[in-house]
């Protein structure tokens, strides 16, 4: 078999099975609950035989491999289960919940990494070619300074600046199925900004870091030795051997959107997956934090992976076995 | 032999003042800003005006000569909450730090003496902890013990503990291999005495820089929960709780909400400036140089 397919169905292989052991992970939760747990969600009062009946409900009756079974069987078909706070008369599922949100979220984080990826690439390789520069040193000192602050802080600058004091962008991301693109976008604009600036940061160190290491290999020293001139030193030298570290910069601040959401999320309560979860948590809603906590969990694992395969499939050694 | 010792200790301090001296601004800034905080943290009773929470007027009453910072939502003086706040933030995102550096300090050195099946066993473990996103755990964890100060610590203990426990285990690995190791067991010295006189002098350097870092981070995700209302609760004071509580005065222009955040962002921001430099110092890993 060629090296290549190898090495990517072993990577495969791998993340399938994390991705089995973070589920067993989530799913034990329930099992870890305190022996109190249905009087809290009950409430006080509660009797044994209301008690007893949603412990079976939950399933915890059953042993916990069958469990475990029937749960990833429902997971795999979509079927998450029903919210805890669904008791009352009329049943939620935890799909219903979730589908909407997600797809939110998922609006959100593609058009921040639209806007952010490439401009943190750009910026990153400038920074690295222009080192030690005046430019060089602004965008070093300013993105120390943003990565160091918390989301929420620059949530809520943005939100003062551009929002209550100009008047330019909406302070709140209240959007719901019927809004359309282009208002969403503009509903958006806040939240996207902050995530962007948060990830611009993190990414254009990284890629700078990643570009310096390269440029200090011997081989480019001598493809500049030999007197080529600096554009093609850097694409057709520096950048073949460039590509497996800039896209696992790149996925690792992917991963990274997915939980700076939840925070973001929170300050413009945007209807997203993130707000859920938190309220989820709140609530104590444990079917809702499973499911999020493995939509969130999977999302991670899937954006190293292919970070990982990217990696091993464009490196020039692997392509060109002998 | 005996005046040997201290004069060795004093060319040590001069080092050490030398290279303050020819620290940068940013080190410079870092470090007084470290001081003031721990200064206020230490003697916040003394320091604030009135009690943690105490009502003292109305809610969310003006800037005054009285309160410097005006009242939050239930009529409590900001500057004494932000006070007590730095006390409560900074002391459990410490506790955090230690119990994690603890618990995966240990694991790691460990792991790396005994190696076999307790390595692999652990580490593999720890790798699946690592491939969920540590604030989603953090969060599924808090849901399931109910978010108490104690909880806080060992959950954000635990999560952090992976990371720790990473590090502490690369660079033992590369001690428990050296000769003077080797030694000292063929000595027959107790396998705590080997840890504690021979390996953990050794691993000491990379793991202080981590704990600056690992501090730094632990404070956000504290912040950041309280913020989001599952990390410490009220009344306790806490920066990312009070940001949370008076959120609605920026949508009327009022600033008042940014002094807690801009707290948390100046304390972040002057450790890491602190760590940078102490990087760059001791290793020269930044920019891969």
């Amino acid at each position: 078999m060629h090296p290549l397919a190898r090495t990517i169905l072993q990577r495969l292989g791998l993340g399938l099975m994390t991705l089995f052991i973070v589920s067993i992970v989530i799913f034990s939760m329930v099992s870890w609950l305190p022996g109190d747990f249905a009087k809290a969600i009950l409430g006080q009062a509660a009797t044994e035989e209301t008690v007893a009946a949603f412990q079976k409900e939950i399933g915890l009756d059953k042993p916990p491999v069958q469990r475990y079974v029937e749960w990833v069987g429902n997971v795999v078909q979509g079927e998450f289960g029903s919210s805890f706070a669904s008791r009352v008369g009329y049943k939620r599922t935890v799909a219903e919940l979730i589908a909407p949100r997600l797809a939110n979220t998922l609006f959100l984080a593609s058009l921040t990494a639209a806007i952010a990826v490439p401009l943190a690439l750009a910026l990153g390789i400038l920074a690295a070619l222009y080192r030690n520069s005046l430019f060089d040193r602004i965008v070093n000192s300013v993105t120390l300074t943003t990565i160091s602050m918390p989301e929420f802080f620059m949530a809520y600058l943005l939100m003062l600046f551009l929002s209550v004091k100009l008047s330019w962008l909406p302070g709140l991301a209240s959007v719901d199925a019927e809004t359309e693109l282009l208002e969403r976008i503009t509903r958006c604009a806040l939240p996207t900004l902050t995530l962007t600036l948060v990830i611009v940061a993190h990414m254009m160190r990284m890629t700078r870091a990643a570009i310096i290491n390269l440029l200090a290999c011997p081989y480019i020293e001598m493809a500049r030795l030999k007197g080529m001139s600096k554009s093609r030193v850097i694409l057709r030298h520096a950048l073949p051997n460039a590509w497996a570290p800039i896209v696992n910069v790149v996925a690792f601040n992917l991963a990274y959107l997915v939980v700076g959401v939840v925070v973001v999320e929170a300050v413009f309560t945007y209807p997203g997956i993130g707000q859920l979860m938190v309220d989820a948590v709140t609530a104590r809603d444990i079917p809702v934090v499973q499911a999020c906590a493995l939509i969130f969990a999977a999302t991670y694992i899937m954006l190293n992976l292919t970070a990982d395969i990217i990696s091993i499939a464009t490196n020039p050694r692997l392509l060109h076995p002998r | 032999m005996e005046t040997k010792v201290p004069r060795a200790r004093r060319s040590k301090t001069a080092a050490a003042l030398r290279e303050l001296k020819k620290a940068p601004w940013s080190a410079w800034f870092g470090l007084i800003v470290l001081l003031g905080y721990t200064f206020v943290a230490l003697f916040a009773p003394l320091i604030a005006p009135s009690k943690e929470s105490e009502i003292v007027g109305d809610s969310y009453m003006e800037w005054s000569a009285l309160y410097p910072f005006g009242t939050d939502q239930l009529g409590r003086d900001m500057l004494s909450r932000m006070i007590f706040a730095a006390q409560n933030s900074m002391g459990i995102a410490l506790a955090a730090t230690m119990f994690s550096f603890l618990t995966g300090g240990i694991l790691g050195i460990m792991a790396s003496i005994l190696r076999g099946w307790f390595d692999q066993a652990v580490s593999r473990f720890i790798d699946a902890l690592m491939a969920i996103p540590s604030l989603i755990f953090a969060l599924m964890m808090l849901s399931i013990l109910g978010s108490t100060a104690i909880n806080l610590i060992i959950v954000i203990g635990v999560v952090d503990a992976t990371r720790v426990f990473r590090l502490t285990r690369a660079v033992s690995m590369n001690v428990v291999s050296l000769d003077f190791v080797e030694a000292a067991r063929l000595r027959g010295e107790k396998l705590p005495w080997v840890v504690f006189r021979e390996i953990v002098p050794n691993i000491l350097p990379p793991l202080i820089t981590e704990f600056g870092l690992r501090y730094c981070f632990v404070f956000l995700t504290i912040s950041s929960l309280s913020f989001l209302g599952l990390g410490l609760q009220p009344p306790t004071a806490d920066w990312g709780l009070m940001v949370k509580e008076n959120a609605t005065l920026i949508t009327y222009g009022d600033i008042t909400p940014l002094l807690p955040a801009g707290a948390i962002a100046l304390l972040t921001v002057a450790i890491n400036f602190v760590v940078d430099w102490f990087l760059h110092k001791t290793s020269g890993l930044r920019d891969g140089q």
